[in-house]
């Protein structure tokens, strides 16, 4: 940023170079264009892998684009119609049928939520990977677990909106967890729902959060990881900092502007996603029952509880965590440790940076000990994303116990295994 | 001990899965059958839509299979005065629920909604319709194997005929009706067709144009990656 003041835009002359060079003089548009793009050297070696954020940037356009278009014509109340259908409910089937495109634009909305969290986990796991969140990108990080966080509750607030029964006893189940928490938790209930169950008041409240709450908080987050990101500049496959190695005009030597060489690059990554995406919202828009739930075409009942009621598929991990805690332990209720351990699980991604003690980032030099924690943790978050979306039983509830134990010691030894690991030497410069 | 914790701290969250897995028969594909899904629309209209409503379905999307609007008018409008609006019906919902313990639910999307992951929503209510008998216990004197103490009594019975259930849990025939039990298989497959069609009446068109924009993205990859490839070819 400290070139902002130096190189402004001289016109060459054309109308629109003194265009430029009149809105440059007074705003540091082309500071920003290089800062952030033209001049902004990114490792050469970014892989597969690393097409995931800008994807997920993306999907938060496409989700603000389609969500735009969804407020114009969904009705957030509970009442019913005269046909006995709540309103909420039968707007959003009006919008499917008799919007111009609104199904698409729905469809879009809809897939786009679980896209959202598909590309978020990829990222993530790259970050873990390669060790994206070491020193000196703890704060890339850190915003980057509050996005998560974000859109956690951005896409719990979203499930309300259909009215459908999953939406309406998916949101009972989650709001009654804050009903755990000692001393405060049935009023903290009263005062999030806005009433003693789900109600219009909810609907409402839910509404307006994820319409304009959460998603401002989003796109704040999104630019702070960014603008963190393009201070400190991007990891690569190989963990070693590019800017170790420059040239005599101080440009790193593995580094390539982002501008146009990832931008053409992440391109193709954008036609490739949205090939996935299409085939997804073309030809299976409720993703087997897994994107959009069956039960969901129910609209809301207060008053019949569905058989088994399971939440997204991008929640059952930590869906499972909280029901994998069933025993009553210092005097605290399990269904408190679970809402705890459930949080955790979650919050202790923002320590990560601390718990890696290995004296390298990437996963290409670490030793054994680290590639078999973070397989097993793999498996076990994909066991308990399974087991969330099922009915427990005893020997169900055992695994999940199990799988949690795993996924918390991935955490909580990390010190240890990260130490004693066997690393191997990292190269000085980038390899293909 | 453990067993009783753990089944008494999730019941208020989540209840078991009911028993018994329903494996119900696969419902006769009628997406692209115009004439079957318009013997669907007129059995729907004859049937089901004096206690059921179709609410957000519109009378003149019926184009969409084939009929013509004076068609429509002239031959099926009987609760509606106007095309153009949508299958609502004159029972009042309050009423509907003292004489049959719940309101008839609309049916536009029942098709979607009684989806499962193992079984389509088409072959839960093709074999639902195919599955009352006979119990005099009911208020109704109505049963149903797939939806049991259900409140709805069979209203097709005149087509069907009556059925009545055995000691092996096993449907028969026990008074024939007035279409032999193919011919009103295949009626249960057409008013199928069309509750499924209604339930998503762009499913077709959606399909088409799934096919087209993953043709455009496709030649779109051929020069994005070209374009990728003409960028890097200096870079090592």
């Amino acid at each position: 940023m400290g070139a902002a003041n130096v190189d402004k835009y001289k016109s060459n002359g054309s109308t629109a170079g003194d265009l430029l060079e009149w809105v440059d003089a007074r705003f540091p548009l082309m500071a920003l264009w290089n800062d952030h793009l033209a001049k902004y050297y990114a490792p050469k070696n970014f892989n597969f892998w690393y097409f995931f954020g800008s994807l997920a940037l993306l999907v938060l356009v496409l989700q603000i684009v389609t969500g735009i278009f969804l407020v114009m014509h969904y009705k957030p109340d509970a009442s019913l119609n005269a046909s006995g259908v709540p309103v909420a409910f039968a707007s959003v089937e009006y919008i499917m049928r008799d919007v111009p495109w609104g199904w698409l634009i729905r469809y879009m909305h809809s897939t786009g939520a679980s896209a959202f969290f598909i590309v978020v986990y990829l990222h993530m796991f790259r970050g873990m990977l390669y060790g994206s969140y070491r020193k000196p990108r703890e704060l890339v990080w850190i915003f980057g677990v509050l996005i998560f966080l974000c859109l956690m509750a951005e896409a719990f607030m979203g499930y309300l909106l259909p009215w459908g029964q999953m939406s309406y006893w998916g949101a009972q189940v989650i709001v009654n967890l804050f009903t755990a928490i000692p001393f405060i938790g049935p009023e903290l209930g009263v005062w999030i729902r806005g009433d003693y169950v789900i109600g219009d008041a909810t609907l409402n409240r839910f509404f307006s959060l994820h319409v304009i709450a959460v998603p401002l908080v989003l796109v704040g987050l999104v630019a702070a990881h960014i603008i963190a990101l393009h201070e400190v500049g991007s990891n690569n496959p190989d963990g070693i900092e590019i800017k170790k190695k420059k040239d005599e005009n101080g440009i790193p030597l593995d580094g390539i502007p982002f501008h146009p060489y990832y931008t053409v690059k992440d391109i193709v990554g954008i036609v490739v996603f949205l090939m996935a995406f299409s085939v997804v919202m073309f030809f299976m828009p409720e993703g087997g029952g897994y994107f959009l739930e069956y039960n969901n075409f129910f609209p809301a009942d207060p008053l019949v509880t569905p058989p088994h009621i399971a939440p997204v598929w991008y929640f059952t991990p930590y869906y499972s965590i909280l029901r994998a805690n069933t025993v009553n332990f210092f005097w605290i209720d399990a269904k408190l440790w679970g809402v705890i351990f459930m949080g955790l699980g979650v919050m202790i991604f923002f320590f990560l940076p601390w718990l890696d003690r290995s004296p390298v980032k990437s996963i290409r030099y670490r030793g054994p000990l680290f590639k078999w924690a973070l397989g097993i943790f793999l498996v076990s978050f994909f066991i308990l994303g399974y087991l969330g979306m099922l009915a427990p039983t005893p020997g169900r509830t055992l695994v999940s116990q199990i799988c949690t134990i795993i996924y918390f010691a991935f955490f909580l030894l990390m010190p240890i295994y990260t130490a004693l690991d066997k690393c191997k030497p990292e190269p000085e410069r980038v390899t293909g | 001990m453990k067993k009783l914790l753990i089944t008494l701290l999730w019941v208020p969250l989540m209840a078991f899965a009911a028993g018994v897995e329903l494996h119900p028969d696969k419902a006769p594909d009628r997406s692209r059958d115009h004439a079957a899904l318009q013997n669907g629309a007129k059995l729907f209209i004859n049937y089901c839509l004096n206690c059921h409503s179709a609410s957000y379905f519109r009378y003149n999307r019926l184009t969409d299979i084939g009929l013509t609007e004076a068609q429509i008018k002239d031959n099926l409008l009987f609760s509606a005065d106007k095309v153009g609006e949508t299958m609502t019906i004159a029972m009042r919902r309050a009423e509907a629920k003292q004489w049959f313990g719940a309101a008839p639910p609309d049916l536009t999307v029942i098709a979607r909604a009684r989806s499962t992951v193992s079984y389509s929503g088409a072959d839960w209510l093709y074999t639902y319709m195919r599955s009352f008998y006979r119990d005099d216990s009911r208020p109704t004197g109505w049963n149903n194997t797939v939806f049991p103490n259900v409140g709805m009594p069979h209203v097709l019975w005149e087509l069907q005929g009556e059925q009545v259930i055995g000691a092996d849990h096993k449907l028969s025939l026990a008074k024939p009706g007035l279409v032999k039990p193919e011919e009103y298989d295949v009626m249960v497959g057409d008013l199928v067709g069309f509750l499924t069609h209604i339930g998503e009446p762009m499913a077709n068109f959606r399909k088409q144009l799934g096919v087209i924009v993953l043709i455009f993205l496709a030649v779109l990859f051929v020069f994005t990656y070209a374009l990728k490839r003409e960028y890097w070819k200096d870079i090592h």
